[in-house]
């Protein structure tokens, strides 16, 4: 992804629940299941389309103890995987609104 | 011309009869054979009809991927060995298929897990039996010991399936009604339902005890068990939904087992 601007958003049709503190969330494209732990769950609360990448991985070092490059890192790993189950969406600008869904081919 | 005669059945799993109509006899009487006590005569209070369309065998290995998506508000359930589109207004699909038995069972799993969907029930990789009138489930993936369960079971006991478990939620709880759909036992299940006490996840060890679980654990569980083959977004989060609602209603705990029939004297 490199160092440019990145932006994520939750998408609006996942299927995703709190349970005993931890966040459950399950792909709609293919019902992979996914358990986040503590950092994941700060990035998918984060996720809001609005806060830059930058912003969220300073929250994850005020909140952890990880040093800055480790958690943009990882950040990025994570929204990666995230979106190619269409769990979030992710541009280079602030995402406003939910991007159509696209059909299968 | 001539008009082949049309034959009629109605496979009633769950509580869901869906009348089966085809031309060909042999295969009417082939579908007879593999549902068995399932197979009820057609009645005017069937909701669900397939036609089925049957067609010469491939030459050639069927693929294994298993496609559902909804086109115009029509199901096209797609696999190498079918081809079936199911319109939920109407009740009424049709099944495109060579004559065998894998391909109707195939389709009849898919559209059951999409029926449920939308009653807060669901299919589950789970053997169930039936003991003193109250059901069981016993879930875990392929080796787990499902079969292996269904196999000691004892005569009081009625199994309801050794591998794809039916969950229907009711005012009061939840219940289980068998399935023909078996696994390595190679037998259809009774068909009956009864109210579920429990769900067991399956671990094999060394010896026989019951372990407590935590509902974080139980749900992630009975979701990787789920059978649900939809990519629909809707649909997922109903699923997904109901397995929330489930556990915290049925009582989820580990059953771990030593491949003996004593395991049974642990589920009462």
């Amino acid at each position: 992804m490199g160092l440019m601007a990145i932006y994520a958003a939750r998408s609006k049709q996942v299927a995703a629940r709190m349970l005993g503190g931890e966040m459950m969330i399950m792909s709609p494209r293919d019902t992979t299941l996914f358990n986040l732990n503590d950092v994941g769950s700060v990035i998918w609360q984060s996720a809001d389309g609005q806060t830059p990448l930058d912003e969220i991985v300073a929250r994850l070092c005020a909140e952890f103890d990880v040093a800055p490059e480790v958690a943009r890192q990882d950040a990025e790993s994570f929204i990666q995987e995230l979106a190619e189950h269409g769990i979030l969406h992710v541009s280079d600008q602030p995402i406003t609104a939910e991007p159509p869904r696209q059909e299968p081919a | 011309m001539t008009c082949a005669a049309t034959h009629e059945l109605a496979i009633d799993i769950g509580g869901m009869p869906i009348l089966v109509r085809t031309d060909s006899a042999e295969f009417a009487a082939m579908l007879e054979d593999r549902y068995g006590s399932f197979i009820h005569a057609p009645s005017s209070d069937r909701i669900f009809s397939l036609d089925i369309d049957l067609i010469p065998p491939p030459s050639m290995p069927a693929d294994e991927e298993v496609s559902v998506r909804l086109e115009s508000g029509r199901w096209i359930m797609t696999r190498g060995d079918f081809r079936a589109e199911f319109d939920p207004r109407s009740g009424h699909g049709r099944v495109r298929q060579s004559p065998n038995p894998y391909s109707i069972d195939g389709v009849l799993r898919i559209l059951h897990s999409l029926l449920l969907a939308r009653q807060g029930g669901f299919l589950v990789h789970a053997a169930s039996a039936v003991r003193n009138g109250r059901a069981f489930l016993f879930a875990g993936v392929s080796g787990a010991g499902k079969t292996t369960l269904s196999r000691l079971a004892p005569p009081d006991v009625e199994v309801l399936t050794d591998e794809i478990s039916y969950v229907r939620p009711t005012q009061s709880g939840y219940e289980a009604f068998g399935t023909p759909f078996a696994g390595e036992l190679a037998r259809i299940g009774a068909n009956l339902r009864a109210p579920l006490a429990a769900l067991y996840l399956l671990v094999q060890g060394p010896e026989n005890r019951i372990e407590p679980v935590d509902s974080g654990e139980a749900t992630r569980a009975i979701l990787r068990n789920i059978l649900f083959f939809a990519h629909d977004e809707e649909l997922v989060g109903l699923v997904f939904q109901s397995v929330f609602d489930f556990v915290a209603r049925v009582p989820v705990q580990r059953l771990v087992f030593t491949p003996d029939a004593c395991v049974w004297e642990m589920i009462v």
